[in-house]
């Protein structure tokens, strides 16, 4: 999509229906489509956030509570936080593209292969 | 572990500087063949900014790892690690946890929206002329700030490995570096580029990874002795808060405004990733978006595990190397890594680890250079300037003759700049990148109200508000070292003083006003005519793939 290939702006008179993309993104399967990723990725991105959000800010202003050894090691408490956000970048990662390869992926394909068919345009 | 004989030797130049440049030139020539090679079939816009868009995931993964993974982080983290113990781990975590932000939200979508850059995504569905120029303006800002920081650093290398003290060797490197970028570019393009990447991100992790198992076996596998034996050469040297090492607290945690700097800093570094052009501009040389999804996950284990090895190298370096050598050696902090490469291999391992830091610098500036040139020839010369009415290979042409300019100001910009503060400059440049770029992209993915003043406001507001900023904050002016009296700040006349701004990083005000600015702007304006259809357009294209840019076949 440049410059080049983009036409005029479209009238605002266009069939509702599937030749749209308008039309697309009013059908059930899109929507579904779109529920089903944002219900994965929206909940995700605000735990990993306030997990990391948590972890500066007790480094901030708990490093009393950061600086604890654990045991009678020179392993600290804020050492195995950062340690865990590593963990849970990490496990984010492989949850997420199990789930995108196998649940989002297929539903995607589907309907941009119905898209792409139908020759759908603005 | 810390032999007095360490101390001695780390304070007089280390290592031969003929075994550095020569490991050094190996690199350079197995890299402009591979450069070579890749340059045929370079005519099209899709092949000189794309690559073709043929490379697979676990390819560009490692790329953007090789990308990413600039001087500054290698250097600059073992070495605040091995100074500030804990303080600089922190770092780490958030150059690392950003990437969830990549994976979650951006790749794939914009993958499946643009083109070559960023501001094609941003402008899709927004009049295309004003919004191209914020967006290329965002760009090349934050390339500016990131080049200067990696040309300073190259200049600062080079002090520590041939002993040179003056700056007209400095300047000699860091045009050597410039000309090298111009070159790999011009003739190599995308593909080129991200070959360079490729290599050096190899090199980076398979030496970061030898010398971590190094430091490990000498102690046994035992993390928590490494941290003890770390903390026992600090109080041996007489530091007074060598516990400090193993806590938060010795950098950030002196007074309030640190506290604030460090929350500022974090969240910028969260943020900013995800909004880094050169970054985005990756996920265009693969096929398809789960291709791009791929090249996200790679890129995540290969950064995540450097900056673990790079905790381990840090207090390696504390324990081995010990803090007070490290100040004492030329370019301090950043020759943590280099030294402890010295302690353990002697002049081979330093010379192997040397080149790889120059070649890390290289691989970035030129990631950075066909980015900026990517952005002027596509954005503004063809889409502002030409109005879409130009082929893409005189695009392509533009590009080119961009890259020797970007080249120019690269180098000039870079002498400049030497004995800045690197850190200093990348953090700025990811806060650009998370206040003027982020906001808008999350924007127009996400919102569906999302319009064209919406998005100038918050790209242009993110920008402003960010180099103003800093501008009035101490690490322009006005920042004295309470005990020596000596300046700490870019104009080091210390009667010079036009500071407001408390904190050193901008982010923790720049981006919440970007977010706040591009809501204020979209309802108050006024949607485009044909803003219901576009974005219509935009969200089916951006979840499924639809009428996404193909691979090239050649």
């Amino acid at each position: 999509m440049s410059i080049a290939d983009r036409p005029a702006p479209v009238p605002g008179r266009q069939p509702a229906g599937r030749d749209t993309f308008s039309g697309v993104q009013a059908s059930d399967d899109f929507a579904a489509l779109r529920a089903s990723f944002r219900r994965v990725i929206f909940p995700t991105t605000a735990a990993f956030l306030v997990w990391y959000a948590t972890y500066v800010l007790l480094a901030a202003f708990a490093p009393g509570f950061m600086s604890t050894r654990l045991g009678g090691s020179n392993i600290t408490v804020g050492l195995l936080f950062g340690l865990g956000q590593f963990v849970s970048t990490f496990a984010i990662t492989m949850a997420y593209r199990r789930w995108a390869d196998r649940t989002l992926d297929p539903a995607a394909t589907a309907l941009r292969e119905r898209v792409e068919a139908a020759g759908v345009r603005r | 572990m810390s032999a007095p004989l360490v101390r001695a030797a780390a304070t007089q130049d280390i290592g031969e500087p003929w075994v550095n440049i020569t490991i050094f030139a190996a690199f350079v020539a197995v890299t402009l063949v591979i450069v070579l090679r890749a340059s045929r079939n370079n005519r099209t816009a899709a092949d000189y900014y794309a690559g073709g868009r043929s490379f697979t995931g676990p390819q560009n993964g490692t790329a953007i790892a090789g990308d990413y993974l600039s001087a500054a982080s290698f250097l600059g983290i073992a070495g605040a690690i091995a100074l500030n113990g804990y303080d600089g781990f922190l770092y780490s975590i958030g150059f690392l946890v950003a990437w969830l932000v990549a994976l979650l939200l951006v790749a794939e979508m914009l993958r499946n929206t643009g083109r070559f850059t960023m501001a094609d995504v941003l402008s899709f569905r927004l009049r295309q002329r004003p919004v191209r120029m914020a967006a290329a303006l965002a760009t090349l800002a934050v390339c500016f700030f990131y080049l200067l920081a990696q040309m300073a650093g190259a200049g600062g290398l080079v002090a520590l490995l041939l002993g040179i003290e003056g700056t007209g060797g400095q300047y000699v490197v860091v045009a050597v570096v410039g000309l090298l970028m111009i070159a790999y570019v011009l003739i190599g393009g995308m593909k080129g580029t991200t070959w360079v990447q490729i290599v050096k991100a190899v090199l980076l992790i398979t030496g970061a990874a030898a010398m971590t198992v190094w430091v490990l076996v000498l102690y046994g596998f035992n993390l928590s002795a490494l941290l003890g034996d770390a903390v026992q050469t600090a109080l041996a040297e007489g530091s007074t808060n060598a516990e400090g090492l193993l806590g938060p607290g010795l950098q950030y945690g002196l007074s309030t405004t640190t506290k604030l700097n460090f929350l500022s800093l974090g969240l910028a570094l969260v943020l900013g990733t995800a909004g880094l052009p050169h970054v985005l501009m990756r996920f265009y040389t693969v096929p398809d978006a789960k291709e791009a999804r791929r090249s996200v996950v790679w890129a995540i284990w290969l950064i995540g595990l450097f900056y673990l090895f790079t905790l381990v190298l840090g207090y390696g370096a504390g324990a081995l190397v010990g803090p007070e050598a490290i100040r004492a050696a030329p370019g301090g902090a950043n020759s943590a890594a280099l030294l402890l490469a010295y302690e353990l291999g002697g002049t081979l391992l330093l010379g192997f680890i040397a080149a790889v830091a120059f070649a890390t610098i290289l691989a970035v500036v030129a990631g950075l250079a066909i980015t900026a040139a990517a952005s002027f020839a596509h954005d503004v010369y063809a889409s502002v300037i030409k109005r879409g009415e130009v082929d893409s290979g005189a695009e392509v042409v533009v590009a080119r003759r961009t890259v020797v300019v970007i080249g120019v100001i690269a180098i000039v910009g870079g002498m400049f700049a030497i004995g800045q503060n690197i850190a200093f400059l990348v953090a700025l440049a990811f806060a650009v990148a998370a206040s003027a770029n982020l906001p808008t992209i999350v924007y127009s993915l996400f919102w569906k109200r999302f319009n064209t003043r919406g998005a100038l406001w918050a790209i242009y507001g993110g920008l402003i508000s960010c180099i103003t900023l800093i501008a009035f904050s101490p690490v322009v002016s006005g920042k004295v070292d309470p005990t020596t009296g000596a300046s700490l700040s870019m104009i080091t006349n210390t009667s010079v003083d036009f500071s407001w701004f408390p904190l050193e990083n901008p982010g923790l005000v720049s981006i919440p006003l970007a977010f706040f600015l591009g809501w204020l702007g979209t309802v108050t304006g006024r949607p485009e005519p044909d803003h219901d259809a576009l974005q219509a357009e935009m969200e089916v294209r951006s979840l499924t793939g639809a009428g996404a840019e193909k691979a090239v076949q050649h």
